[in-house]
């Protein structure tokens, strides 16, 4: 397990963030995002969603109602889903959640820590605390895969 | 002409008919009116509960209508937008019954569903004439719609990142209040007290966006800065400063909206125009500027059938319909 810690002090730091993470995906890769309401999980995803190529006129916003946005004219499919509002393990199979971690595509979950036993092994799990104003604490962990783009998100810092 | 409508795109498993745009029946799955051989509250944002559903639903929406497969004569389906496992239930059960019976087929979208919802008959209340400014706002959407008539409808701006109804389930969790937020944030703004002040994101732009992912993140904070949390009056004064902040920002947009376009009709819809503090505040600034506001009755603003028998009435009387191999959409703008 490696993890890592960002100090982040305005929207245009987390929108490099964005940047440096999306250069680092690659199709397959799963990105879970954690945090309290109002973190910025979704501000963040909408970063990484811009920097693939997703146009932008698509607006991308939060997954909590429709539970899985996907994009695609980006460099990958990116499929932008949120476990807040799910109730049970089973509902997770209902939505055919494996289906897109296995996928094609770069799954970004938000609430990635509700179910965490069910969630894949070689994920990368980024975890925003909210600071005063514009500032947050990104921590970034995985094993595996998710190690190495931890790695490699702290070379870029 | 009676039309059978089903709506599967996100929790909500409804059905209704509709003849000649009066609403004959219209009927949701978890409501007290259906005899559900399931039992209790089934959270039915998963595809395989819409299967439970949508049979029980639809034969309750015929029987209220008092009325059996033989006199429908057309089937409308919502396409999207939604989630693909629920919406392709309904679909795929709209197209099954209209092959077995040979009937008109259409796919309507959801959005489009909602916009004409004020324009159906059967509550005894005005209906509003063409061309209206329409605010949609729900858990899942948020945008400001010129609707000219039932086929031309443009949006003008919608929200960048959390709908407003989203925000109001969101910030009453926040504050520990229960789901849903909309009612309990409503009635709760009511009660008298002091009010907290929250930044109205995007207030100033010419452009007729929304943003209430910032309000949420600002009541994330507040409520931190408080040591040990916030007492009963502190939340009392979030309460009624986010519900003034969030209905503040939907009427002026719509309202603008509507006398930059030079539209005198303004309407409310999606599960949001439930809230009585927005429609009080929309009826008085729709009053101070001459527009005429209309606010359909709860039930035709929250997802339901009856606004998707009706829009697929309106496109099956054009002589708009959909072959069988009709796909859903996940997104889908209008």
């Amino acid at each position: 397990m490696k993890s890592e810690i960002f100090q982040i002090e305005s929207e245009e730091q987390t929108r490099k963030f964005g940047e440096r993470l999306a250069a680092l995906l690659e199709r397959g890769d799963v990105v879970g995002l954690c945090g309290d309401l109002g973190a910025g999980k979704t501000f963040l995803a909408r970063m990484v969603a811009r920097a693939v190529g997703v146009p932008s006129h698509v607006p991308v916003n939060s997954p909590t109602f429709t539970l899985i946005n996907e994009y695609y004219g980006g460099r990958f499919p990116l499929f932008h889903m949120d476990l807040y509002r799910l109730g049970s393990p089973s509902e997770l199979y209902d939505l055919g959640l494996w289906e897109y971690y296995e996928g094609d595509g770069v799954c970004l979950v938000e609430w990635c820590d509700r179910f965490s036993d069910l969630w894949p092994d070689q994920a990368l799990v980024l975890t925003i605390e909210l600071g005063e104003g514009e500032n947050r604490t990104i921590l970034a962990t995985g094993e595996g895969r998710g190690a190495r783009l931890v790695e490699q998100l702290g070379k870029t810092d | 002409m009676k039309i059978l409508g089903i709506e599967s795109s996100c929790d909500d498993t409804a059905a209704s008919v509709v003849e000649d745009g009066r609403v004959l029946s219209d009927v949701i799955a978890g409501q007290a009116n259906v005899h559900s051989p399931y039992g209790g509250v089934v959270p039915e944002l998963a595809s395989r509960n819409h299967l439970l559903n949508i049979m029980p639903v639809v034969d309750k929406a015929l029987e209220d209508a008092g009325v059996d497969l033989d006199d429908i004569q057309g089937i409308a389906v919502t396409r999207g937008p939604g989630l693909v496992g629920s919406l392709v239930v309904g679909l795929q059960f709209a197209k099954t019954l209209a092959a077995a019976r040979n009937l008109p087929f259409v796919g309507v979208n959801h959005l489009r569903g909602h916009l004409l919802a004020a324009r159906i008959e059967g509550d005894d209340l005005p209906l509003p004439k063409f061309p209206y400014m329409a605010l949609l706002a729900s858990g899942g959407h948020t945008g400001i719609y010129l609707v000219e008539n039932e086929m031309e409808i443009t949006c003008l701006g919608q929200t960048r990142d959390d709908a407003a109804g989203e925000a109001f389930d969101k910030v009453a969790r926040l504050l520990g209040l229960g789901y849903p937020g909309g009612p309990l944030i409503d009635k709760m703004a009511e009660t008298q007290g002091s009010k907290e002040q929250f930044p109205q994101s995007l207030r100033q732009r010419k452009s007729f966006e929304f943003s209430f992912s910032g309000i949420k993140t600002s009541v994330a904070q507040r409520v931190a800065q408080i040591p040990g949390g916030p007492d009963p009056d502190q939340v009392l004064a979030i309460v009624r400063g986010f519900q003034q902040a969030v209905v503040e920002i939907l009427v002026r947009k719509v309202t603008l909206a509507a006398r930059s376009k030079q539209i005198s009709t303004v309407v409310l819809s999606g599960g949001v125009a439930a809230n009585n503090g927005l429609r009080k505040h929309a009826r008085e600034v729709c009053d101070l500027n001459d527009l005429e506001l209309f606010a359909p009755p709860p039930k035709r603003c929250t997802d339901n059938g009856s606004m998707i028998a009706y829009a697929g009435y309106l496109a099956l009387q054009a002589g708009l319909s959909d072959s069988l191999d009709l796909s859903p959409l996940s997104g889908w703008p209008l």
